[in-house]
C-alpha cells in the first residue's frame, strides 16, 4: 500500500496583510520526488520552511507520517531531525570542516558517540563523493562541493524526507550538474524528496510529480508528461514555455 | 632617594594595577557576553533593557561612574577600594564589551541560526555551536581594543586610593620634585602591559581564523 510521508491540509502563510500562500494541499508519498516550479516570489521556499517548522504556519495542518507536526505540544527540535533540508546558499557552518558539518547533529541531536559519529559522517560524504574533501573547511570548497556537503549533512540524520530550496541557484553553471547528479541517485535510491527548482532538465527526468504554483496558489500538479505536454491552465503553458526558452539558451551560451 | 628604588617602588604598584585588571576584565567579560546574548536572543523586553543599561553605562565618564558604584559598594557591603574599585571597573566594562559581543553576534548570519535549526538542534545548542564560535572570532580585534582600555582605566583606582603605578607616581613625583621622571616611568609600565596584551590577542586571531581559499 502506499503510505503518505507528509500530508499538508489548507496551509496558509500571512505576513501582516500580505497573503504569502493560501490553502495548500499536498500529499507526499514515501519515495516520491516532487519538483515544485514557479516564478519568484510565489511563496515557494516559505512554504519549504512552513514544512520543517522554521517558519510557523498561520494556518492549516501539517502531518509527518502519523503526527501532526503542527499540533500545539510537538517538540519542533524532535520533528526537524526527520526533515533535511538544503538550502539555495548552502549555509555550511563556516568554522567547521565539512567532516565537522556533518557529525554535528550526529553527536548533539542524536547523541550518537564521537567514533560513531566519525565513521557516518565519513560514510556520508563518501556518498556525495567527497571522502577526499572531509578536512576542508567550507571556504576552500567550491559552490558545488559545499552544497553537497550540505546535502550529506542534512541526509546524515536519516530523514523521512528531503526538501531542497532551490539548491543549484547559487551555483556557477558548471557546477549544477555535480548536485543534480548527487540528487538523482538519491530520487533513484528511494529518498523522498520535494525539490524547489528552476531546473526543468531534472525536473522532467526525476520527478514523480510536478507542482506548479503562482501568486500563493497551487495552479497545477501532475506527471511531468501531464504538464509539458497537456497543460490544463494557460499560465501553466506559458511558464513552462518561457522558462524551458530560458534554460535553452542558458545552455546554448554555457 | 638612589633612582633604582625609584623606578622599584613605582614598577611595585604594578601587581595592583595587573589585580584590577584581572578582575575587572573577566568580571566585564562575563557580563557583556551574558548581556549579549540576552539582548539578542531574549526577547524585545531583554533588548530594550540592555538597550537602556548600555546607553547609561557608556554616557557617563568612567570615574564619575566609579566614584558612585565605589560609594554604594563600600556603603552597602563594606568593600576594600582594591575590590570595590576593581568590581566597579568590571561593571562600567560589561556595558562596552556587551556591544562588542552584541555586534558578533548579529554579525554571524542569521541563516546559520536556521541551518543550525533545521537539522535539530535547540536554539541553546545552536547558540552553543554554532553562533558562540563564529561571533568570539569576530570579537577578538574589538575586544583587544577593550582590554587594552580596561588596564588603562584601572589607573582610575587612584583617586580611591589604590596605590597602584599612577597613585605611586603621583606620590613619588611629589616627594622627589622629579615629576617627569615619575610620569615617563608609569607611562612605560602602562604601555608594555598594553602591548603585550594586544599582541597576545592578535595571535590568538591568527590562530583562530578559518582557513579559506583566497
Amino acid at each position: 500500500m502506499i503510505k503518505p510521508i507528509l500530508t499538508v491540509k489548507n496551509l496558509t502563510k500571512r505576513y501582516g496583510e500580505h497573503t504569502v500562500f493560501e490553502n495548500i494541499n499536498l500529499t507526499v508519498n514515501e519515495g516520491d520526488t516532487i519538483v515544485i516550479i514557479g516564478p519568484s516570489g510565489t511563496g515557494k521556499s516559505t512554504f519549504l520552511r512552513c514544512l520543517n517548522l522554521l517558519t510557523k504556519p498561520n494556518g492549516g495542518q501539517i502531518w509527518l507520517d502519523d503526527q501532526e507536526i503542527t499540533a500545539k505540544d510537538v517538540d519542533e527540535d524532535q520533528v526537524r531531525q526527520h526533515i533535511g533540508m538544503v538550502f539555495q546558499n548552502f549555509l555550511l557552518f563556516n568554522h567547521l570542516t565539512a567532516l565537522e558539518n556533518v557529525k554535528l547533529g550526529l553527536i548533539h541531536v542524536k547523541h550518537m558517540s564521537k567514533e560513531a559519529a566519525e565513521a557516518k559522517a565519513r560514510e556520508e560524504l563518501a556518498r556525495v563523493g567527497l571522502a577526499e574533501q572531509a578536512d576542508h573547511y567550507p571556504g576552500q570548497l567550491s559552490g558545488g562541493q559545499q552544497q553537497r556537503v550540505g546535502i550529506a549533512r542534512a541526509l546524515a540524520m536519516d530523514p523521512r524526507i528531503m526538501l531542497f530550496d532551490e539548491p543549484t541557484s547559487a551555483l556557477d553553471p558548471e557546477l549544477i550538474g555535480e548536485v543534480l547528479e548527487v540528487m538523482r541517485k538519491l530520487s533513484f535510491e528511494g529518498m523522498t524528496m520535494i525539490v524547489v527548482t528552476h531546473e526543468m532538465g531534472f525536473a522532467r527526468e526525476v520527478a514523480d510529480r510536478i507542482v506548479f504554483m503562482e501568486k500563493g496558489q497551487i495552479v497545477e500538479e501532475g506527471t511531468p508528461d501531464q504538464l509539458f505536454y497537456h497543460p490544463q491552465h494557460e499560465r501553466t503553458r506559458e511558464f513552462l514555455w518561457k522558462i524551458t526558452e530560458l534554460y535553452g539558451k542558458k545552455e546554448k551560451e554555457a | 632617594m638612589d633612582i633604582g628604588r625609584f623606578f622599584q617602588y613605582i614598577a611595585s604598584g604594578t601587581a595592583y594595577t595587573l589585580g584590577v585588571t584581572l578582575i575587572a576584565l573577566p568580571s566585564g567579560l562575563i557580563l557583556g557576553m551574558l548581556f549579549a546574548f540576552l539582548a539578542v536572543y531574549a526577547g524585545k523586553i531583554a533588548t530594550r533593557f540592555f538597550s537602556i543599561y548600555s546607553t547609561i553605562m557608556r554616557g557617563i565618564p568612567p570615574i564619575v561612574l566609579l566614584f558612585i558604584l565605589y560609594f554604594l559598594m563600600s556603603g552597602a557591603i563594606n568593600l576594600t577600594p582594591f575590590w570595590a574599585g576593581s568590581v566597579s571597573l568590571g561593571i562600567i566594562s560589561s556595558a562596552y564589551q556587551m556591544e562588542i559581543f552584541r555586534g558578533a553576534i548579529l554579525s554571524v548570519s542569521a541563516d546559520q541560526m536556521m541551518a543550525a535549526r533545521a537539522i535539530g538542534l535547540s536554539k541553546i545548542q545552536a547558540i552553543r555551536t554554532v553562533i558562540f564560535p563564529q561571533m568570539i572570532r569576530i570579537a577578538i580585534p574589538g575586544w583587544s581594543n577593550e582590554a587594552a582600555i580596561v588596564i588603562k582605566d584601572s589607573s582610575l583606582v587612584y583617586a580611591i586610593g589604590v596605590p597602584e603605578i599612577l597613585r605611586r607616581a603621583q606620590l613619588i613625583s611629589a616627594s622627589t620634585q622629579q615629576p617627569f621622571l615619575a610620569y615617563t616611568t608609569a607611562a612605560f609600565i602602562y604601555f608594555t602591559l598594553v602591548f603585550i596584551t594586544n599582541r597576545l590577542l592578535n595571535r590568538a586571531e591568527q590562530k583562530l581564523t578559518i582557513p579559506s581559499n583566497p
